[in-house]
C-alpha cells in the first residue's frame, strides 16, 4: 500500500495551523503586539546605560526576541492544545491515519509563522526607537538562524510535552502563564542577569530560556559585552548543547506523553 | 451469513475503577452489514464502541475489528494503514471553526491514501450551498453533517457513527438514512449506536440491545424480543367508546369484529408492537 508521506502531511498541517491562526484575531494580536508592548514599557522606564556603548533597552530587545520563541512556542501550544483536546480537535485527528509526529510538525510550523511576525516588529521598532544594531557579520546572522531555529524546535516540543498537564482548556491559561513569568524573571529578560541572585542564575541555567537571551545578546549587544556575562564569554558552544539537549528530551517525551484525549 | 467479519469481539470486559463498564459482550458484524447498538446511556455503548475504534484499551477479550487488534503494539506503520481502512464520527465536536467546509474536507481528505471526491462528499451530505462559508456558521445539524462528511471522506471499508443524528430536524434526518443507505449499497459496513429506535429499524440489518454492559440479544429488527410473534393490539370504535383487544390470532379477530359490527369496523388499527415497545420492555426487565 502506499504510504502518505509524514513530511507533506506535516507541512499540510501547518498550512492549515497558520490559515486558523490568522482567522483568530485577537491571538494574533496578543501573540504579536505583547512583546513589542512590553519592549516599549520597559525600553522607556529604563533607558540607562548598563556598559559602554550597551543600553538597557538594548539588552531588553535581545531578552524580548527570546521570549517570544518561549511564549509563540511553549506557552502559546501548553494553552492551546489543551483546549484543542477540550474540543475534541485531538480526538477526532487521532481517528485518522494522520500521524502525532506530522501534527507536531504542523504546530512547529505556526509558530515559526508567529515568531516571524515577532520577530519582524521586535527588530523594526527595537532599532527606530531603542538604539538597537542589527548585527553586520554574517557569522553573527549564523548564529542567530541557528538560534531561531532550534530555539523554535525545542520550544515548540516541550509546549506539546507540557500540554499533559493542563487538566482542562479553561485552566491552561493559569497553569502554563506562571511558569514563563518566572521564568523570564530568573532567565534576564526583565533584570541583567549577572544582577540577578546567584540560586536564581543557578536554576535559570537549567532551562532553555536563559541561554537563548544569553544567545540573543551574542547576536545584538557588541562583542565587548561577552566579558561582563556570567561566565565572561558568550558561551556559544554551550548554549548550542543545551538547547539540543532539551530537543532531544522534547522530541522523547511528547512521543511518549502526548494525550489525543482526556482520559 | 457468508459474509467474512468486519468486526469480531469475544468476551470483551472493561472496568472503570471497580465499576463494570464492559461485561463480557460477544459481537460479530458481518462485511456490508449495518449494525446498530441499542442501549440506555451508560450501558456501555460508547466504551465499547471507542475500543474497537482503539480510543480506549480494555481489562480482557479478544477484539478484531478489520482483521486488527485496535489495542495491540504494533508498528505505527500498521496502525497508519488500518486507520486509513474505518472511518469514524464522533459524538459532538466542535473544532475547525475559523475553516470552511470545503477547507475542512481537502485537508482531512490529505490524510487518506484513497479519498472521496470531497465536492461529492459535500454533496452527498447536502452542504454544497455552505461550502464557502465557516464551520462556526453553521447549524447543529450542519456541522454534524460536515462531521459525517470528514468521517467518510477517506472511503472507509468500515464506518462508526456514534448517535449521528442528534439534533436533526425529521427532513434532515430522512436525508441521512438515504446518505446512510447509498453507503451501504458501496459495500460500507457500519457501526451504529442511536438512541432513535425508528432509526435503527430504518437502517440496520441486525440491532443488539446492551444493557449494564451486557448484550441482552442481537437480532433483526424485525424479530428483536419475538416481535413477530408477539401479541398483536386491535383497536377499534364501538358505540362511540375507543375499545381495543391483544391477540395472537388478529386475522381472525378482525373477522370476528366484522362479523358482529357489520362489515365496516370504525376506527381500525392493527398494531405489532414497535421496536421501541420491545426495547423498553427488555430494558425494563433487565434493570
Amino acid at each position: 500500500m502506499k504510504q502518505i508521506s509524514t513530511i507533506k502531511l506535516g507541512l499540510a498541517r501547518g498550512t492549515l495551523e497558520i490559515k486558523q491562526f490568522n482567522r483568530q484575531r485577537e491571538s494574533v494580536v496578543f501573540t504579536i503586539l505583547f512583546p513589542v508592548i512590553l519592549l516599549f514599557i520597559f525600553g522607556s522606564v529604563f533607558n540607562d546605560s548598563i556598559a559602554p556603548g550597551v543600553t538597557f533597552s538594548q539588552y531588553f530587545v535581545a531578552g524580548m526576541i527570546a521570549s517570544g520563541l518561549v511564549n509563540s512556542g511553549f506557552q502559546q501550544l501548553a494553552i492551546s492544545i489543551p483546549i484543542e483536546r477540550d474540543l475534541g480537535t485531538l480526538k477526532r485527528l487521532r481517528g485518522t491515519p494522520m500521524p502525532a509526529t506530522a501534527y507536531f510538525i504542523g504546530k512547529g510550523i505556526q509558530v515559526l509563522y508567529s515568531m516571524f511576525l515577532q520577530l519582524t516588529l521586535l527588530l523594526f521598532f527595537g532599532t527606530i526607537f531603542f538604539g538597537l544594531d542589527l548585527p553586520t557579520q554574517p557569522s553573527k546572522w549564523f548564529t542567530f538562524t541557528w538560534l531561531i531555529i532550534l530555539g523554535t524546535a525545542s520550544s515548540t516540543l516541550l509546549g506539546i510535552a507540557f500540554s499533559v498537564v493542563p487538566k482542562s482548556g479553561r485552566g491552561a491559561s493559569a497553569v502554563v502563564s506562571p511558569v514563563v513569568i518566572v521564568l523570564q524573571f530568573f532567565s534576564g529578560v526583565f533584570f541583567i542577569f549577572t544582577t540577578l541572585p546567584s540560586w536564581m542564575q543557578h536554576f535559570a541555567a537549567i532551562f532553555p530560556l536563559k541561554w537563548l537571551t544569553q544567545g540573543m545578546r551574542s547576536v545584538f549587544l557588541p562583542d565587548s559585552f561577552a566579558t561582563q556575562e556570567a561566565a565572561k564569554s558568550w558561551e556559544i558552544n554551550k548554549i548550542a548543547i543545551i538547547l539540543i539537549a532539551w530537543l532531544i528530551a522534547g522530541v522523547f517525551i511528547s512521543l511518549k506523553t502526548f494525550k489525543w484525549t482526556k482520559e | 451469513m457468508l459474509h467474512p467479519l468486519v468486526i469480531d469481539v469475544s468476551n470483551l470486559t472493561k472496568t472503570y475503577g471497580g465499576k463494570t463498564a464492559v461485561n463480557g459482550i460477544n459481537l460479530q458484524v458481518h462485511k456490508g452489514e449495518v449494525f446498530a447498538l441499542l442501549g440506555p446511556n451508560g450501558a456501555g455503548k460508547t466504551t465499547t464502541v471507542e475500543i474497537l475504534e482503539g480510543y480506549r484499551g480494555r481489562d480482557s477479550g479478544k477484539v478484531s475489528v478489520l482483521g486488527f487488534d485496535p489495542n495491540a503494539k504494533v508498528s505505527k506503520l500498521a496502525e497508519r494503514a488500518w486507520r486509513d481502512q474505518i472511518g469514524i464520527v464522533l459524538q459532538t465536536t466542535m473544532d475547525a471553526l475559523d475553516l470552511t467546509v470545503r477547507e475542512t474536507l481537502t485537508h482531512f481528505a490529505k490524510y487518506y491514501t484513497n479519498p472521496k471526491d470531497s465536492n461529492a462528499v459535500i454533496e452527498s451530505v447536502g452542504l454544497t450551498e455552505k461550502v464557502d462559508e465557516k464551520v462556526r456558521t453553521l447549524s447543529g445539524g450542519q456541522r454534524r453533517r460536515l462531521d459525517v462528511a470528514l468521517g467518510i471522506i477517506g472511503r472507509p471499508e468500515l464506518l462508526f457513527l456514534d448517535e449521528p443524528t442528534t439534533g436533526f430536524d425529521p427532513e434532515a434526518r430522512r436525508a441521512f438514512w438515504e446518505l446512510i443507505r447509498n453507503l451501504r449499497d458501496e459495500g460500507t459496513s457500519i457501526l451504529l449506536t442511536t438512541h432513535y429506535l425508528d432509526e435503527a429499524e430504518a437502517l440496520a440489518d441486525r440491532v443488539a440491545i446492551i444493557n449494564n454492559g451486557e448484550i441482552l440479544e442481537v437480532a433483526t429488527p424485525k424479530t428483536l424480543g419475538g416481535r413477530q410473534n408477539s401479541k398483536v393490539e386491535i383497536s377499534w370504535i364501538e358505540n362511540g367508546e375507543p375499545r381495543s383487544s391483544l391477540s395472537d390470532t388478529p386475522t381472525a379477530t378482525v373477522q370476528e369484529l366484522a362479523a358482529r359490527l357489520g362489515g365496516e369496523i370504525a376506527g381500525l388499527t392493527v398494531a405489532r408492537p414497535t421496536l421501541e415497545d420491545i426495547y423498553l420492555k427488555m430494558i425494563g426487565e433487565n434493570s
